[in-house]
């Protein structure tokens, strides 16, 4: 949308149109298939029937970036990792969305001191929206991670922000 | 057969090749010379009373105090029972240790004895830098191949940054600490 973002001031039409796409975009995130170790069972477990990611239109995992909203990393990144990881996240169309599920993406985790191979934290390698700790994150802790993101979701708008007026962007 | 009889057949016929034996330990194992290790494998693997067939482990081990680097193999034999249900439960196994000098790591392969040793040394040359001369694709199996120095080292250095990717965070450059 970025054709017609920050091009017009806040109003009744801006605002509305702001809340229907917000609306449509929190209601369908529709999540990365991309379990790379154990926080990936988690993941799985928070997408089947028990918990059921499909309340919150997120079940819908794809196997492809390019159909993809959200990119939840689950699981240990290694630097070799890491460099497909930026390029999934390349691959993604606007707007996308990054969720660090897990001790070891939001910072390394239990192998921050003596682990040669992962990286610190997966803000190092892509920018990240919603940070779930926990040694792996309970499901409740993922879904509640999803209502975040669609909280911030929520709050975007369309209108030109004040910042970006000052910037002349 | 018992380690005890295992260390003294291979005693016998190799008494110059074997720096050292420990048969009552936990872990019975006999030292051998790298030069002489090809011999000794193929002896191990042939002989009609031995018959280790099976490379169970290969492992690396940084021997920092004694400027050592040790590749231990954990053989066992699947046809050394009288029947065979008893080739799995009687216990027949050895361990040998072939140890070199850190600065300078060569160790002849195995991968043409057991080629459960190929991937196996492969492992211990990306994460140790044994080099094992005369194996058939001596790459790293484990880090990039872009990956500099060899990190179950103890005296590894940890990258400053991996293709742009910073190692080092606001809380220092994170280490081991042995």
């Amino acid at each position: 949308m970025s054709w017609v973002e920050n091009r017009f001031e806040d109003g009744l039409i801006i605002t509305s149109l702001d809340w229907a796409l917000n609306w449509a975009r929190a209601s369908s995130i529709w999540p990365l298939t991309f379990g790379i170790a154990c926080c990936a069972i988690e993941m799985m477990a928070t997408g089947a029937s028990r918990f059921d990611f499909d309340r919150f239109g997120a079940g819908a995992f794809r196997a492809t970036p390019r159909q993809a909203d959200l990119m939840i990393v689950a699981g240990t990144v290694t630097y070799k990792m890491a460099e497909r990881v930026r390029r999934l996240y390349n691959q993604m169309p606007e707007p996308k969305y990054v969720m660090a599920m897990g001790a070891c993406t939001v910072g390394g985790g239990p192998y921050f001191k003596h682990g040669y191979h992962v990286v610190k934290g997966i803000d190092l390698v892509v920018p990240v929206d919603i940070y779930v700790p926990g040694c792996p994150p309970r499901p409740e802790a993922l879904l509640e991670g999803l209502m975040r993101l669609q909280d911030k979701i929520r709050n975007q708008t369309l209108a030109r922000t004040p910042e970006l007026a000052a910037a002349d962007v | 057969m018992s380690p005890e009889a295992v260390l003294s057949r291979i005693g016998e016929r190799f008494a110059d090749a074997i720096v050292a034996t420990d048969a009552a330990g936990p872990h019975p194992h006999a030292v051998v010379r790298p030069e002489r290790w090809r011999e000794v494998a193929l002896f191990l693997r042939d002989d009609e009373l031995l018959r280790f067939d099976w490379l169970r482990c290969l492992t690396g081990v940084d021997d920092i105090e004694d400027g050592l680097l040790t590749a231990v193999y954990d053989l066992h034999s699947t046809q050394s029972g009288r029947t065979p249900e008893a080739n799995w439960t009687a216990r027949s196994e050895i361990a040998i240790k072939v140890r070199v000098p850190r600065d300078n790591p060569r160790i002849p392969s195995v991968a043409d004895v057991w080629p459960a040793a190929e991937w196996h040394e492969r492992e211990a040359y990306d994460l140790l830098g044994i080099v094992f001369d005369g194996h058939p694709d001596l790459r790293r199996i484990l880090c990039c191949e872009d990956w500099s120095g060899h990190p179950l080292r103890k005296d590894y250095e940890f990258p400053l940054e991996y293709h742009g990717i910073p190692a080092v965070t606001e809380f220092g450059q994170t280490r081991p600490q042995h």
